[in-house]
């Protein structure tokens, strides 16, 4: 959803830049420029969508498992008792589109359990189920 | 008062950095409203640092400047009048700061919390609740020690390491003081006195030279050959090469120095509290370490050690080294034996995670495609609570993981493997580098693994916290973090 919508903006600055380009530089340039441009935004939405479809995450009774990658394939497993504290962010381009991401953290660094592109709705539902259940299972370290 | 004004900055190193961090959990308000001056002990409990703290935590830093100062003004450069006065300012300004630093920090115990109370703008008072404690340390800089003071460090998970710090309480005092830390950590009456140790393990200063020896005879191995072949082919690199050859004697002198100071007369000794560290040649460290607290073992293999079979065993506690890093806590990596033979790191392994001796398997024939380098090493078992994997390519690392401890549960696949039918499950235990590798396992075992990693997990983490009750009868603070209810928003910054 959201890489989907990050290339396309990255397109359209491809466009941009190409067909500045070619004002500067001649016919020629300006549309193989475009046309690179066009064939760069294909591919980086084509690798978006194989990554957006690749996301996935499952709440269950006692952990969270997010799934993610293409190329190099990730799970996780965090228990909610293990969870430190929950962050929702938005970047400019999430706000365009009204997305969030969810990301949970442990005392772990590697421990990486992060949804992007979720709607607004869903990751303000999600953080506060995560911080009741973080609550009620919390173990020490 | 210009040492005064600009106290804040210059002798707060710990908090001044990170404001309302860690163990500032509810910042007292003993703060903005309070008269500028420290109020000396009026309320009662207070007790402030030992006198001559300033003189040894600013002492190294005066002395360097001095130094500089002297050198520079010594006439080698010729420098004008005016610079020398701006340069005896500097020592006098930060003398000042710590005698300030020193006037406004005082401390007390209060029930089952440490409170530090310092800064003299910006009042800072940390609570230190001693059921967290992640480790105590009792440290000995060789000019406290020749003064007969000592640095008490108590670690928390989660705090920068600058705020859990006493420095410096004459010698005895610190030595109570981290009995009744550890005493009220436990649950028990703070006037219990310090419990008798067993020492397991001494490591004899022959064997700490000469195995930091061996390293870099190792090194010198590579060098001396790669030296003498340049200098053979031109006579004229000779000054090419003599000049790295320099650098590398004297670094590889530091560090041997360094390695040397720090884990010399190492001794391991097992008490009630925890495990006992003591190591150090001019300045002395002598950590306490809950068993309870060890989040995961590291044995170390250098190759160049194995004809003596000889090891390094290393414990990873919870805490933060410096910053207060969003991405949860770091994790403290101490040494828990400097260099030994097998037996002797059975013994620490037994001390430190119990029985546990899971089997290990290794991983599939065909694994060795993906990992040529480091096959022969790749194994990796667990049973009910303890989780073990081999890995390294040419010194073998050997991780042990209690899974009680464990945070989370991975599995990465990159595309080899997915071409070989192969998975790498990932545990982690707090910090950063504290992880147990189950390399290159076929995939039809790793994805169950996985599952039952964390079941595993689950279940000990319930016995663990099943454990913990009665240990703390009276305790209401207790082991609690599993039963506190605190928002999980807050947990970040409290508990960790």
């Amino acid at each position: 959803m959201r890489c989907a919508e990050v290339t396309v903006t990255a397109a359209l600055v491809a466009l941009i830049v190409g067909i500045g380009a070619g004002l500067a530089l001649g016919w020629v340039v300006a549309g193989s420029a475009v046309a690179a441009a066009v064939v760069g935004a294909a591919a980086s939405l084509w690798f978006a969508r194989n990554r957006y479809k690749s996301w996935a995450y499952l709440e269950r009774d006692e952990d969270l498992i997010v799934e993610r990658g293409v190329m190099i394939r990730r799970m996780s497993v965090v228990p909610y008792g293990r969870m430190q504290f929950v962050d929702v962010t938005a970047g400019p381009v999430d706000r365009v589109f009204r997305l969030a991401t969810v990301r949970l953290h442990t005392a772990a660094a590697a421990s990486d359990a992060r949804i992007p592109g979720l709607e607004r709705a869903e990751a303000a539902r999600l953080r506060d189920r995560l911080a009741a259940l973080g609550e009620a299972k919390a173990a020490g370290l | 008062m210009i040492p005064g004004s600009d106290q804040p900055a210059g002798a707060g190193p710990g908090h001044a950095a990170n404001p309302g961090s860690a163990a500032g959990v509810t910042p007292v308000g003993t703060g903005r409203d309070q008269p500028v001056s420290p109020g000396p002990d009026h309320s009662e409990g207070w007790r402030r640092l030992h006198p001559l703290s300033p003189l040894v935590r600013s002492g190294r830093g005066v002395l360097a400047v001095l130094a500089v100062a002297g050198l520079s003004t010594s006439g080698a450069l010729g420098q004008a009048s005016g610079q020398r006065w701006y340069e005896v300012a500097v020592p006098v300004v930060a003398a000042g700061a710590a005698v300030v630093n020193w006037l406004v920090t005082r401390w007390k115990i209060d029930g089952a919390t440490l409170r530090i109370e310092t800064g003299l703008l910006r009042r800072d008072s940390r609570q230190l609740p001693l059921a967290r404690i992640q480790a105590v340390d009792l440290v000995r800089p060789f000019l406290a020690r020749m003064l007969g003071l000592a640095e008490l460090k108590v670690r928390l998970a989660g705090a920068p390491e600058g705020d859990g710090r006493l420095a410096y309480l004459t010698e005895p005092a610190a030595v109570t003081l981290r009995a009744r830390l550890l005493a009220a950590h436990y649950g028990l009456d703070p006037a219990t006195p310090e419990p008798t140790e067993q020492i397991m393990v001494t490591v004899p200063a022959g064997r700490l030279i000469g195995s930091v020896l061996l390293l870099t005879v190792g090194l010198a191995a590579v060098a001396v050959p790669a030296g003498v072949l340049l200098v053979a082919y031109s006579p004229a690199g000779l000054f090419a090469a003599a000049a790295p050859l320099l650098w590398w004697v004297l670094i590889s002198g530091s560090l041997l120095w360094q390695r040397v100071s720090s884990q010399y007369g190492f001794t391991v000794a097992a008490s009630p509290d925890g495990v006992r560290i003591r190591r150090g040649l001019l300045g002395t460290v002598a950590e306490t370490i809950p068993v309870a607290r060890v989040q995961a073992v590291r044995m170390i293999e250098p190759v160049l050690w194995r004809p003596l079979r000889w090891r390094r065993l290393e414990v990873d506690v919870a805490g933060s080294e410096g910053h207060d890093h969003p991405e949860g806590g770091a994790s403290v990596r101490k040494a828990l034996l400097a260099v030994g033979p097998q037996d002797e790191a059975r013994l620490l392994l037994r001390l430190a995670l119990g029985d546990a001796a899971p089997t290990l398997t290794k991983p599939p024939r065909r694994a060795w495609w993906k990992a040529a380098l480091s096959y022969h090493y790749l194994a990796a078992g667990h049973d009910d609570s303890v989780a073990v994997t081999v890995t390294g390519r040419i010194r073998r690392v050997t991780m042990w993981v209690p899974l009680a401890k464990t945070q989370s549960v991975r599995l990465v696949q990159g595309p080899w493997q997915r071409k070989l039918r192969l998975a790498t499950v990932h545990l982690d235990a707090a910090g950063k580098h504290a992880h147990a590798e189950f390399a290159q396992r076929s995939y039809s075992e790793a994805r169950p693994l996985v599952d039952e990693l964390a079941a595993l997990s689950r279940s000990a983490r319930r016995r663990a916290g099943l454990l913990a009750v009665p240990q703390q009868v009276h305790q209401a603070a207790g082991e609690g973090q599993a039963a506190t209810a605190v928002s999980p928003v807050n947990a970040a910054q409290s508990e960790a």
